[in-house]
């Protein structure tokens, strides 16, 4: 039965068998004599490297006043292949902790998909942000559970409850972060919203390491080459933002118990000095240990006292858009200083007026006494000054040349170059809106869209944009981006409004008499020259919405505030005395009325929002 | 008719010592890689060397019991032994708790083991019976389908149960069937498909300036270029046509270059163009010229240039992503050492590390501070490497070799052709186990997961492996049964 030609082919597979075995043994003897390189890693494996936390950087307001601090916290961390012989219960206890939590975290750790970057030999987190208090006990027992280590990192504290939609607040990193960014490992910090997370680069610094030297038991030899190579971690930077504190905390006073918004910039510079949002919270809810708790009650909170409505709230402006709508009108060519138009008053037709005034009115009186008819007339008489035109086409294009002019005021867009974490864009609608409204080129004219001469009906825009509107008018012509980090480089960010600035002194003088003779002269303050404009904002919410825009002093303007409170009724009434307050906080230094003061804060206009 | 000789002397002893041998190296190694700190005894039994010791000593008894059996009964139930093994798979399929992903292992009560271990020996049972039936001869292609069938279906049921690494483990029958009288052209298309494939994955990455086509495409025509021009010169002596073949391809070279100065060309199509037009060149010399040979350079030179366009296709769509990950850390094209080639890197520092001498025996830190993944079961030649440096590694592969051709020789000396099919099977599975995982730890190989025979922890593969080989020392010790 032996096959005699091929026997031979033995010593091709023997020969097969013996080349790759040679082959082998050569590369063993690449690998373990004469390359170095592996050794090297072999040293280096033998190591144990101890992530050092930097402490983020510190938050200060415009004058240096300290907001946002660190405090040390601890984490515990493990590496899983290190475990063994774990006395659970005498760990448990140290840590105070239940041996079921023990094992579902331990559990979760594993879990790759709850934790992608799990490595079990690799240090992963067990427990984070834990008090000196909750690792005194266990820091002296530490040596008796092996591939347990304790970690140094600092937890965020503030001074004062105020700003908490401004400054943001820090948690663990998301698993899409980690992905995106190598600076991160799972269980790390990083900035979830507001300035936290737009300068979390800025904030975070740099991670150090500590080089550790261990035997082949596991037991920490000491530190490598005596720390030499140990890398120092390296602090966030420091920031200064445009804040002013003592504005701040006024501001979130006198908007307990309502539902509203304050946003004051420096008309000069675009530096926000005071962002309000109510219902509000104190930032440290969201620092610590229970931070996913409080998160959570807050999100469930009716109120949403998340959510940011200075920035991302959106109202109809109502009268507060009739100075851009008198600056723009004039710059068209449809009305000049000298035009006039009939008031009827209540019975005016198609627009009501809602004040007593004589007739007809001029510009000034018109901005004064916040005549509708006027700004109706005023709007119908710009998009309509050189008629129709074939297929309304003459009449669409004046409306577009509008809708531009508004938006060149900082309406209907974010601001995109600035460091505010969340931006509503608000609307401004615009010719192609209408003709898909309308469903036809020619299905609407200026009659149909009157509601927008006077601030109502499609526009929309944030309390954010319509501060930035009285910069506008307080700069005579542009605004820089509004931002919240106080340095140079934001300031290049300027923006002219198109409109002339020959046209902005009427308007100026007008805002001036609602404080002097108008709207808001009860909040009047005798040795400041303020200017502003009230507004009470129809919505299909409730009551009416009060407004008040303005900016102070009249000459060299050194502060512009909107105010918005929502269902509260006049803007004369609720928005305006804010806005007095405020601008007496702002340039005086303190308060004298402060009656008046307690009296706004004791306002509840809406019964929700809790006292925080 | 046949007496009894007494096993004792019929007994092929060198291979059992051999056997014994790596099974206590692979236990020491064991101890050595699941050492744990505090923990002290070997025999331990709830640490892996202590139940591995279990294992050991069962799988002795297990040798022992088949070398009692008749060795005639394998031939006769070689049928009944490939059919329940089969049937076996295809419960498992069934009824497998999904470990990792794998659905191979069967829990009978506090004993598990993985079918598949077994299908290896019922595979080269039902080869061995098939291909020694009394008018069998493997001459031409067609004797290979039943072949193929008999390989197939195992393959495909182990595929099944997601455990790639055994299945490819039936790649090694090709090495038998090579003795057997396949032709050996098989394993050089097979080797030539290897280098084509890490050449296309490899460069096709690299742009021939910018956009000019990939430097993996062209080196994959050249290689078949070169090998026509290899063939029609050491195989058909024809020198003259070689040269034009040389010639052709250097001026269509130089002039596509040059062209490229002018025009936009692509040296991809430039490189197949060249191939298709060698093919059409051999073409009419084999048609005008009857030489009768180069019909298979034409029909080797399509096939290669068809599998050069699949290659991205079966990289990309046939593997998983992780085999991917794998091929491109083997391929330094994945140069993460704390991602997908982790456990390579590690491996090979672990090694590294040992240098000559190594660092003793349980002194190895690499190993003991658990950096090394799977080190007692796939990885566990580390832990030989790290502790007892290049001689001792080299002593086990040396063991190794004189095992296997030990198994060769046994192969070579049975008296029918059962016996010897059987033993160039063992041989081959032993040979393929030791290459891919030997070269997985050292670099060489792509990550494939199957243990090193006699060494690697566990129950099945141990069992396997003697089952394996004890069934081949049984056969062998016959042929002095016959010869009374």
């Amino acid at each position: 039965m032996i096959n005699d030609a091929l026997q031979s082919r033995r010593y091709v597979i023997v020969g097969i068998m013996t080349a790759v075995i040679v082959l082998y043994v050569l590369r063993l003897f690449t690998i373990q004599i004469i390359d170095t390189k592996y050794k090297n890693g072999a040293d280096s494996n033998a190591f144990l490297k101890k992530t050092q936390f930097p402490p983020r950087g510190l938050i200060y307001d415009r004058n240096h006043t300290l907001m946002v601090y660190n405090k040390a916290a601890y984490d515990i961390a493990l590496i899983m292949r290190e475990i063994h012989d774990l006395d659970t219960v005498a760990f448990c206890k140290a840590l105070s902790i239940d041996k079921k939590y023990l094992i579902n975290r331990l559990a979760d750790i594993k879990d790759r998909h709850k934790n992608p970057g799990y490595s079990s030999y690799t240090p992963q987190l067990f427990m984070t942000q834990l008090n000196i208090e909750d690792v005194a006990t266990i820091q002296q027992s530490m040596y008796k559970y092996p591939g347990f280590y304790i970690q140094n990192r600092t937890l965020r504290e503030y001074p004062f409850s105020a700003a908490a939609h401004v400054l943001g607040s820090i948690g663990e990193v998301s698993r899409g972060k980690i992905e995106a960014d190598d600076y991160y490992n799972s269980g790390d910090y990083a900035g979830r919203d507001g300035i936290e997370y737009t300068y979390e680069e800025t904030l975070r610094g740099e991670k150090g390491v500590e080089i550790l030297l261990r035997d082949a038991k596991g037991r920490i030899k000491g530190k490598y080459e005596n720390g030499k190579e140990d890398i120092a971690p390296k602090a966030g930077q420091n920031m200064t933002l445009t804040l002013d504190s003592k504005l701040q905390i006024l501001a979130e006073k006198l908007l307990k118990g309502k539902i509203g918004s304050v946003v004051a910039i420096e008309p000069a510079t675009g530096e926000i000095l005071a962002m309000v949002s109510n219902p509000s919270f104190n930032p440290s809810l969201l620092s610590g240990r229970q931070r996913s708790r409080n998160y959570k009650q807050l999100l469930d909170d009716p109120t949403k006292p998340l959510l940011n409505r200075a920035t991302q709230a959106q109202y109809s402006p109502g009268s507060s858009f009739k100075p851009v709508q008198a600056l723009v009108c004039q710059q068209m060519g449809g009305i000049n200083e000298g035009t006039m138009f009939g008031c009827s008053g209540p019975e005016s037709s198609p627009v009501k007026c809602t004040h007593h005034h004589g007739s007809p009115v001029s510009l000034l009186s018109a901005i004064e006494q916040s005549c509708n008819p006027y700004f109706w007339n005023a709007f119908r008489v710009t998009v309509e000054k050189d008629g129709y035109g074939d297929k309304n086409a003459i009449f669409r294009k004046n409306f577009q040349e509008w809708s531009d002019r508004i938006k060149s005021f900082g309406f209907g867009a974010k601001f995109t170059e600035s460091d505010i974490y969340e931006q509503t864009r608000g609307f401004v609608p615009t010719e192609s809106f209408f003709n898909k409204v309308y469903k036809a080129v020619t299905g609407w004219r200026a009659i149909t869209i009157r509601s927008l001469g006077i601030g109502q009906g499609e526009i929309l825009v944030t309390p954010l944009q319509l501060a930035n509107e009285m910069c506008v008018i307080a700069n005579q012509g542009y605004y820089i981006t509004p931002h919240l980090n106080r340095c140079d480089s934001m300031l290049k960010n300027k923006h002219i409004a198109k409109v002339d600035k020959k046209f902005f002194p009427i308007v100026n003088e007008g805002l001036w008499r609602v404080f002097e003779f108008g709207t808001a002269k009860a909040s009047k303050i005798p040795d400041i020259s303020m200017c502003g404009k009230t507004g009470t904002v129809q919505n299909s919410h409730g009551k009416d919405h009060a407004i008040l825009v303005g900016f102070a002093p009249r000459e060299n303007p050194k502060i512009a505030i909107a105010v918005v409170i929502e269902n509260a009724g006049y803007g004369s009434t609720y928005a305006a005395p804010i806005f007095s307050l405020m601008v007496e906080q702002y340039l005086k230094g303190k308060i004298t009325r402060t009656d008046l003061e307690e009296q706004i804060s004791n306002i509840i206009t809406n019964s929700n929002v809790q006292k925080r | 008719m046949s007496k009894n000789v007494s096993i004792k002397y019929a007994l092929d002893w060198t291979t059992v010592f051999f056997y014994v041998v790596l099974v206590f190296m692979g236990w020491i190694s064991i101890y050595g890689a699941s050492y744990n700190f505090d923990q002290a005894s070997i025999f331990d039994f709830s640490q892996r060397a202590g139940k591995q010791f279990i294992w050991i000593v069962t799988a002795f008894a297990l040798g022992g019991i088949l070398l009692l059996i008749d060795s005639r009964l394998y031939n006769i139930f070689a049928w009944f032994i490939y059919v329940a093994a089969i049937l076996l798979l295809i419960v498992t399929i069934f009824v497998a708790h999904d470990i990792k992903g794998s659905r191979s292992w069967l829990v009978l009560g506090p004993v598990s083991f993985q079918p598949a271990e077994l299908a290896k020996m019922a595979t080269a049972l039902g080869l061995a019976k098939y291909m020694s039936a009394y008018n069998y001869k493997l001459k031409t292609w067609k004797d290979l389908i039943p072949l193929g069938i008999i390989i197939f279906i195992p393959f495909i049921l182990i595929i099944l149960q997601n455990e790639t690494g055994t299945a490819l483990v039936y790649l090694a029958f090709t090495l038998m069937l090579y003795r057997e009288g396949m032709n050996g052209i098989v394993l050089l298309i097979g080797t030539f498909a290897v280098a084509l494939f890490i050449t296309i994955v490899k460069l096709s990455i690299v742009p021939i300036q910018v956009d000019h086509g990939t430097l993996g495409m062209v080196m994959g025509m050249f290689m078949i270029l070169l090998v026509q021009f290899v063939y029609a010169i050491f195989f058909c002596r024809n020198q003259k046509e070689a040269l034009i073949l040389l010639l052709g391809t250097i001026v269509i070279s130089i002039a596509s270059y040059v062209l490229n100065f002018w025009f936009y060309l692509n040296y991809n199509y430039v490189a197949i163009l060249t191939v298709v037009a060698s093919c059409i060149y051999w073409g009419i010399i084999e048609v005008f010229y009857r030489y009768k040979k180069y019909l298979f350079v034409v029909f080797f030179s399509i096939g290669s240039v068809m599998f050069c366009f699949s290659v991205d296709y079966l990289f990309t769509k046939v593997l998983e992503p992780h085999q991917q990950v794998r091929i491109k850390v083997l391929l330094n094209m994945d140069d993460a050492p704390l991602g997908a080639g982790y456990n390579v890197n590690q491996s090979k520092i672990a090694i590294g590390s040992g240098g000559f001498f190594g660092k003793g025996f349980l002194n190895g830190t690499q190993t003991k501070l658990k950096y090394v993944p799977e080190q007692d079961t796939d990885f566990i030649f580390c832990t030989v490497g790290e502790e007892h440096g290049f001689w001792g590694s080299t002593l086990v592969l040396f063991v190794y070799w004189l095992l296997l051709t030990r198994l060769i020789r046994m192969a070579e000396r049975a008296r029918d052709a059962f016996s010897r099919v059987y033993g160039y099977c063992v041989a081959s599975i032993f040979f393929f186990h030791l290459m891919v995982n030997v070269g997985m730890v050292l670099g060489i190989m792509p990550v494939i997961g199957i243990p090193l025979p006699f060494f690697s922890y566990g129950g099945s593969s141990l069992w396997g492996f003697t089952i394996l080989l004890f069934i081949m020392i049984r056969l062998d010790a016959a042929r002095l049964e016959r010869l009374h």
